[in-house]
């Protein structure tokens, strides 16, 4: 590692409109270094990093590049001190392909000052295979995947000649072999002399890559831990400043009958399986499987969202009618869904609208809404959720990932469920909230709810569920006790395999 | 509060330029016919902007005032019926077409915008159609005096359109901010999908907004036909819908969906008409008419633009 270190980041201030984002802050990367850059959501991660990358401008601090102070004033300063930013949400431009996205903007011309084809493919094709993809250039980015759209951003930075790449959350949509690939990427890179800070809530892929982890909390810098000593507990502890106690809530193991019975849950992804199981008032049950399984759509269809004649469905001996997302709300079985900026919330709304959305029925009087109760019950949610909200008139879209996911509960805890459904509850959520998260399912659980938790996080689903079943294919491969969750069994019914451990779903 | 406040003092400093350019501006008769046409045009861009809050449109209204207009006129001279009768006739007529439309849009998932396109040339063919092209008139009014004074009278010197309309706006009001009804339009406007996850019955809310636009777009329809007390079924009505749309707009309505508010709209027609009034008292060439209103138009929805714009950059330094 070089002694000098390639960018300097010395005491960067940034304040908002009520709120200092950044107070201070230092930050360094050396030639062909990995960094990983934590923090809990408002920590100021982003506002460093967009500051970096020309998005905002310093209240004050500065920057220095090989040593000399620069300015940044926009993205293509950044760029052309190369640094280059990838975001959690690819800016990738799905009706091109491969080559004209790398190029975009900087297209090779011909004598008539048209596109030059054979150019645009010509020098497209090395960047792509240093990064060992094996895809033709001219590609439309809609056929591909996020992971392989994410190679394509990379490629653009790397044609940049990019000495610093930025990765903001860059596995949050990847599967586990996608990630892995992207590790290996990400040591490939650094080898090669290319810098990188990697922006992540996944503790555990950061022990794998970074040469050293950079902890912020409240827009200070908390302190940094080398590789090798950024152990989960140790960062934690830094990110929120004090012990979290049982980050996984344990369970004291009780079997109790199977109360929430389900037979026969179709979804038009796989036309022609069905999934029926059965779990216990109190337990939370894990959904594993990998992407394309079916879970989301087997949750969706659980709620009436989408059509499914022949689904059975029974709490405690009691079967009831569950057609549309409307008979699932009055039966008491709830779904907190996977996107929860398009399917959870009405993101412009208030947090009391998006609170009482639901259950507005419960207070009004002569067809009109009484403002005070409403207000009422939703600071009731924001207290007991512990949501951080100026108020509950605050506009959801202002909140971080973690209070929005919380908002989405506390519209539903409001109303007493019976059976909660939660898809990737804890996506894109900080450390201190994803643990206030599993507080909260296992107290439902606790009181007496069902709690059906989908998730492609191994950790999550190996630490929180009482029990897992596995989909595979639109099926339920099978369930694994609490003694027999460990990382193999679940993914050898991930991919369809049959293992001695794994019970039926159903008796 | 703000978008509102900012074009009632537009609407105030038009008024007051015009009264000083021409006094005549604020004689009773004058504002008392500006009153009039606020009334009637008030009371259907009111049913419009619902429908807009949802993040339709309806392009038919036009159309729909000439069609029950020309049913008016004829189950009232031709038809003979009783006028209690025709009126709800008249008024059922445009609530289930609007309930088609709703049908239309949630369960077939066409856009709001081609449906009620079709609508518009659809329902002036049938009024055309059904007149057999003519100007038909109400004559002397025999056996329906009573409906005339009610939607062509005084009341307390007030022409009977605007009292309808404060009455429409005021129950509008409630609807639209107090009620669930009224939450479930902007949430549906606003993000359909996530509103159909947290129970709503989305396609019953999008229907209702058309169902509700067809009834208050036939009472426009009976006020217009006996304003005018011809209805030639070609050009009664013709381009209605735009002043609808424009007024939604100008008062904080956003075609995308979720926003905007009944006083909003009250505003924005009746900054709409004090401009054509002032076209007129201004001496201003009457067939600059359209080119001032689309010009005011553009100017009110630009500032809006900017000043949203400036907020958003204060926020992020």
């Amino acid at each position: 590692m070089n002694p000098a270190p390639l960018l300097e980041m010395r005491g960067i201030c940034k304040k908002f409109p009520g709120v200092v984002a950044l107070d201070s802050v230092s930050f360094q990367i050396g030639r062909g270094e990995v960094v990983a850059l934590c923090g809990e959501n408002g920590a100021g991660k982003s506002t460093l990093m967009k500051i970096l990358g020309g998005v905002y401008q310093p209240d004050g601090g500065e920057i220095l590049v090989d040593g000399q102070p620069v300015k940044i004033t926009g993205v293509t300063d950044a760029m052309k001190l190369g640094i280059a930013f990838i975001h959690q949400e690819l800016n990738v431009l799905d009706n091109l392909d491969i080559a004209a996205n790398v190029f975009l903007g900087r297209e090779p011309r011909n004598a008539l000052g048209l596109i030059n084809r054979k150019k645009i493919h010509a020098a497209t094709a090395p960047y792509l295979q240093r990064l060992g993809l094996d895809l033709p250039t001219n590609t439309r980015l809609d056929r591909l995947s996020i992971a392989h759209q994410q190679m394509v951003e990379i490629a653009k930075a790397l044609s940049l000649n990019a000495r610093i790449i930025i990765m903001d959350e860059p596995t949050s949509s990847l599967t586990l072999t996608e990630t892995n690939r992207l590790l290996e990427l990400i040591c490939e890179l650094s080898e090669q002399g290319v810098s990188i800070i990697y922006i992540s809530h996944r503790l555990g892929e950061i022990d794998t890559c970074a040469d050293r982890v950079v902890v912020l909390r409240d827009g200070r810098n908390a302190g940094e831990l080398p590789h090798g000593e950024a152990s989960h507990d140790r960062l934690v502890g830094l990110m929120v400043g004090r012990e979290i106690k049982s980050f996984y809530v344990q369970s004291d193991a009780r079997k109790t009958p199977a109360w929430l019975k389900v037979r026969n849950v179709t979804s038009s992804l796989h036309p022609g399986k069905t999934v029926s199981f059965d779990a216990s008032r109190g337990e939370i049950l894990g959904f594993a499987g990998l992407v394309g399984a079916g879970r989301s759509e087997m949750a969706k269809s659980l709620v009436g969202l989408e059509p499914s004649p022949s689904r059975q469905i029974s709490l405690g001996e009691q079967p009831v009618v569950v057609n549309t997302p409307r008979d699932a709300i009055d039966q008491g079985i709830y779904l907190a869904p996977e996107n929860r900026r398009t399917e959870g919330l009405v993101v412009e709304m208030t947090v009391r609208e998006n609170i009482t959305l639901p259950s507005l029925a419960s207070f009004t009087r002569l067809g009109l809404i009484q403002g005070a109760r409403e207000s009422q019950v939703a600071r009731e949610q924001v207290t007991s959720l512990r949501i951080k909200t100026p108020s509950v008139e605050a506009k959801v879209i202002n909140l971080s990932g973690g209070n929005q996911q919380k908002v989405v509960l506390g519209k539903w805890l409001a109303m007493s469920p019976k059976v909660m459904i939660l898809d990737e509850p804890t996506r894109g959520i900080d450390v201190g909230a994803k643990a206030e998260i599993y507080r909260l399912m296992r107290d439902l659980a606790d009181n007496g709810a069902v709690i059906l938790m989908i998730s492609s996080d191994m950790e999550e689903i190996l630490n929180v569920s009482d029990r897992v079943a596995v989909m595979h294919e639109g099926q339920i491969t099978g369930v694994l006790e609490r003694a027999d969750c460990n990382e193999q069994n679940v993914m050898q019914l991930a991919v369809g395999k049959q293992i001695p451990a794994a019970r039926p779903a159903f008796n | 509060m703000k978008k509102e406040l900012g074009i009632f003092i537009l609407l105030l400093v038009l008024c007051g330029a015009t009264s000083l350019e021409n006094p005549r501006f604020l004689h009773a008769e004058n504002l008392v016919n500006t009153a009039q046409l606020i009334g009637m045009f008030g009371v259907f861009s009111i049913g419009l902007g619902m429908v807009i809050i949802t993040g339709g449109i309806d392009l038919s209204v036009g159309s729909m005032i000439a069609l029950s207009g020309m049913l008016l006129v004829m189950a009232l001279t031709q038809w003979h019926w009783p006028w209690p009768l025709a009126v709800l006739f008249v008024l059922a007529v445009p609530m289930v077409l609007g309930w088609v439309n709703g049908i239309l849009i949630t369960r077939f998932k066409l856009q709001p915008f081609i449906v009620t396109l079709c609508g518009l040339l659809l329902y002036r063919g049938a009024a055309r159609y059904i007149a057999h092209d003519t100007t038909l008139g109400f004559g002397d009014c025999a056996g329906f005096e009573t409906l005339q004074k009610l939607a062509n009278g005084r009341f307390l010197g007030l022409p009977a359109s605007f009292v309808i309309l404060i009455v429409v706006a005021v129950i509008m009001g409630f609807v639209l901010h107090r009620s669930i009804f009224g939450r479930y339009l902007y949430a549906v406007g606003r993000n359909e999908e996530a509103a159909r996850f947290s129970g709503i019955n989305t396609r019953a809310v999008i229907t209702g907004a058309y169902v509700l636009a067809g009834l208050l777009t036939g009472v426009s329809g009976i006020l217009f036909a006996f304003f005018t007390n011809l209805v030639q079924p070609s050009t009664q009505g013709n381009f209605y819908e735009l002043y609808g749309i424009a007024a939604a707009v100008l008062g904080g309505c956003s075609l995308r969906g979720g926003e905007g508010s009944i006083i909003g709209i009250l505003i924005g027609t009746a900054l709409l008409q004090v401009l054509q009034n002032l076209v007129n008292l201004l001496g201003i060439d009457s067939s600059l008419n359209y080119a001032v209103m689309g010009a005011v138009v553009l100017i009110g929805v630009l500032a809006d633009q900017i000043v949203k714009n400036r907020a958003k950059k204060g926020a992020r330094g």
